[in-house]
């Protein structure tokens, strides 16, 4: 049973003109077999939370925690916190020329699972991975992410969510991008990996994934911070009425 | 002359002495060659073509007080080679020396090697083996197709010492051959290399080009097209360590019509003190239309503390073209590519290897596994070995 405790959080971005405070105090838990959705405007620093859980080398935590399982996120690499059995779809997943997705896939599977899967059951594995969501075989032998249209990158993100079955994970506007179907097959692979011990934070700005991923609670993010949290009733009410009355809001 | 007064193509100073060769030099194209060593000016260091170069570690190549007594042993299988005097008319076929150390090279060697390549399906290989530590030595190969041949060739340099040499490269018209050429020399080992590569008729020539060991590796290839449907493709990688300098001067020069020419190098670098030099002079005279002719250098620099320098440069007389382009790039690691990786698990190094494994990846695709069916993971496990040494 695995926990993600967010506490306190303050984070800066780097920029050319200095350090750049985005995130002022984000508290936020997310226990095993809960899904919470994070809804905010545009430049809240929704994206900023998720790369500075993941480690994303940009940003700098500077006070608060982020404990997987009472352990601190914050001392470990980048790479530790995967094999920790954190996980960050990426709302712009990184092309990567000349390594291919078959390799790239077997490494990272072989780095988080610890050994080498087996090359049978392996590629098994890939192809049935790759056929629930719709992915041709022939992806496995492009370059990561390369010349991938924008909803292909995202069936991608969660062909690893599939393969790498994290702890947590965590989907930066995975839904972003998506026509109808692509939505739905998406949709699909995030219910199949969500179990009772599993957790997911997704990040979205539609009401149309929460369709699909029924979320047990909804949090609205607003000046680098969650400033409302509530059950999914929420989501829609922000469709109705959007983001006016937390962004006017005094901080 | 300084540099500045030419516009487009880098110019080779013509570095000959006064009475030779005195008129300037607009082009590449024009540069000042000739068979004989004292014709050249013993290069100062400022010269365009040896301003990269570190003329202390030429071990005497340059200013003719190297001994050059030592021995290249050149060993030749799966063809029939001729053991050559310097009178053999074919000599000089493919080219003129256009520095002072290939004609060095050209005025010392004593016997030369001649391949023919009649079709023979089988690969060749042709192993140099240096003259050995604290030696000189002066060489000269040609590899000569016959008409309608088609061949592969393993140009494996390897060994101590300091060579200079020429080779020559004749494709008889409508001939095909892949030449694959390493350098994979001792530490100690100075190698400087004129390569001169002549293309008969709708004849096509790929060269793929593995630099990894050495002190200082200097290979410079001239192109020449002896009619029209040449076809040519150059690529290279080279790896250069702490204290390495790596330098690829290419010449490509359409002189005649609907030829075509592909050139591609990388480097990698790293450690304090390693350098790369690629220089890329491709120039298309006024004759040579429908010409077709892309240029791209990339340098991946791994560490603080190497230096990659390159030149492009594209010289058109001629507006009747395909197409031409040129371009140059020289990076450090995509930061964001390394936290793609390791977000996925990867460990840092694992990372970093993948990157440069497929930064590599595109030119070693262009050893053909058919014919050579080990060579590709042979270099490729040096790659990773030299990775290693450093911990990249
Ligand atoms: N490198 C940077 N330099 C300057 N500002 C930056 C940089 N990176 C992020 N920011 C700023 O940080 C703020 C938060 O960005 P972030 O990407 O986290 O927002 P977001 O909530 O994910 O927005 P969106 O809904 O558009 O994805 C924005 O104002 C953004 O402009
Ligand atoms: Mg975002």
């Amino acid at each position: 049973m695995s926990t993600l405790e967010i506490k306190d959080l303050h984070a800066s971005v780097t920029t050319d003109e200095g350090p750049k405070p985005i995130l002022k105090g984000v508290d936020l838990t997310v226990k095993a077999g809960e899904t919470h959705a994070i809804m905010g405007p545009n430049g809240s620093g929704k994206s900023t939370l998720a790369y500075a859980i993941a480690g994303h080398p940009k940003y700098e935590i500077t006070s608060g925690e982020v404990l997987l399982d009472g352990e601190s996120v914050l001392d470990m690499t980048v790479d530790e916190r995967a094999r920790a059995g954190l996980f960050l779809a990426m709302q712009y997943p990184v092309e990567v020329p000349g390594v291919s997705m078959a390799n790239f896939l077997r490494s990272a599977a072989t780095a988080v699972r610890g050994e080498a899967p087996k090359l049978r059951t392996w590629v098994k594995e890939v192809k049935s991975a790759m056929s629930d969501l719709d992915i041709s075989d022939e992806f496995a032998d492009r370059s990561v992410n390369e010349g991938f249209s924008g909803g292909e990158k995202k069936r991608h993100e969660v062909l690893q969510l599939a393969l790498l079955n994290p702890k947590i994970a965590i989907l930066d506007e995975t839904d972003s991008g998506l026509d109808v179907d692509a939505l739905r097959v998406v949709s699909e692979g995030v219910n199949r990996f969500r179990n009772e011990s599993n957790g997911v934070l997704l990040i979205t700005h539609y009401t149309r994934i929460l369709q699909h991923i029924t979320p047990d609670f909804v949090h609205v993010f607003a000046g680098g911070r969650v400033v409302e949290s509530g059950g999914p009733e929420l989501a829609n009410d922000l469709e109705k009425h959007g983001y006016e009355r937390f962004v006017k809001a005094p901080a | 002359m300084t540099s500045q007064e030419v516009a487009g193509l880098a110019p080779e100073l013509k570095g000959a002495k006064k009475g030779q060769g005195e008129t300037p030099v607009l082009s590449a194209g024009e540069r000042f060659t000739s068979y004989d060593v004292e014709a050249f000016e013993v290069p100062s260091g400022r010269e365009e073509n040896w301003r990269f170069t570190p003329l202390k570690r030429l071990k005497g190549l340059h200013d003719g007080t190297a001994a050059l007594d030592g021995r290249a042993t050149v060993t030749v299988t799966g063809a029939s080679a001729e053991t050559v005097g310097r009178d053999d008319p074919r000599i000089g076929e493919a080219g003129t020396p256009a520095d002072r150390v290939a004609a060095q090279a050209w005025s010392a060697f004593a016997e030369a090697t001649i391949v023919t390549l009649d079709g023979t399906p089988d690969p060749v290989t042709v192993t140099v083996e240096g003259p050995g530590a604290g030696s000189t030595a002066a060489a000269h190969l040609q590899l000569r197709t016959t008409t309608h041949a088609e061949a592969t060739v393993v140009l494996e340099h390897r060994g101590s010492g300091v060579l200079a040499d020429n080779l020559e490269i004749v494709l008889a018209d409508a001939s095909r051959l892949t030449v694959v050429v390493t350098e994979e020399w001792a530490d100690d080992a100075v190698h400087v290399s004129a390569q001169h590569l002549s293309i008969g008729r709708d004849a096509v020539l790929k060269v793929v080009s593995v630099a990894l060991g050495g002190d200082l590796v200097r290979v410079s290839p001239t192109v020449t097209y002896r009619g029209p449907g040449g076809d040519v493709d150059l690529v290279g990688l080279g790896y250069a360590d702490a204290g390495q300098h790596l330098e690829q001067r290419l010449l490509v020069d359409h002189a005649v019509p609907q030829c075509r020419s592909n050139v591609l190098y990388k480097n990698a670098l790293q450690g304090e003190g390693a350098h790369t030099v690629w220089i890329g002079d491709v120039l298309i005279q006024a004759a040579a239309e429908n010409t077709e002719t892309y240029e791209f250098n990339r340098n991946l620099v791994l560490t603080e503390g190497a230096r990659a320098d390159s030149v492009p440069n594209l010289e058109i007389e001629t507006g009747e073209i395909i197409s031409a382009g040129h371009a140059s790039a020289t990076g450090r690691f995509d930061d964001e590519q390394l936290f793609y990786l390791q977000s996925r698990g990867i460990d840092l190094e694992s990372a970093r290897r993948l990157v440069v494994r497929a930064f590599f990846g595109e030119i070693l695709l262009r050893i053909p596994t058919t014919t050579l069916p080990e060579l590709r993971a042979r270099l490729e496990q040096a790659i990773e070995a030299e990775l290693a040494a450093t911990g990249v």
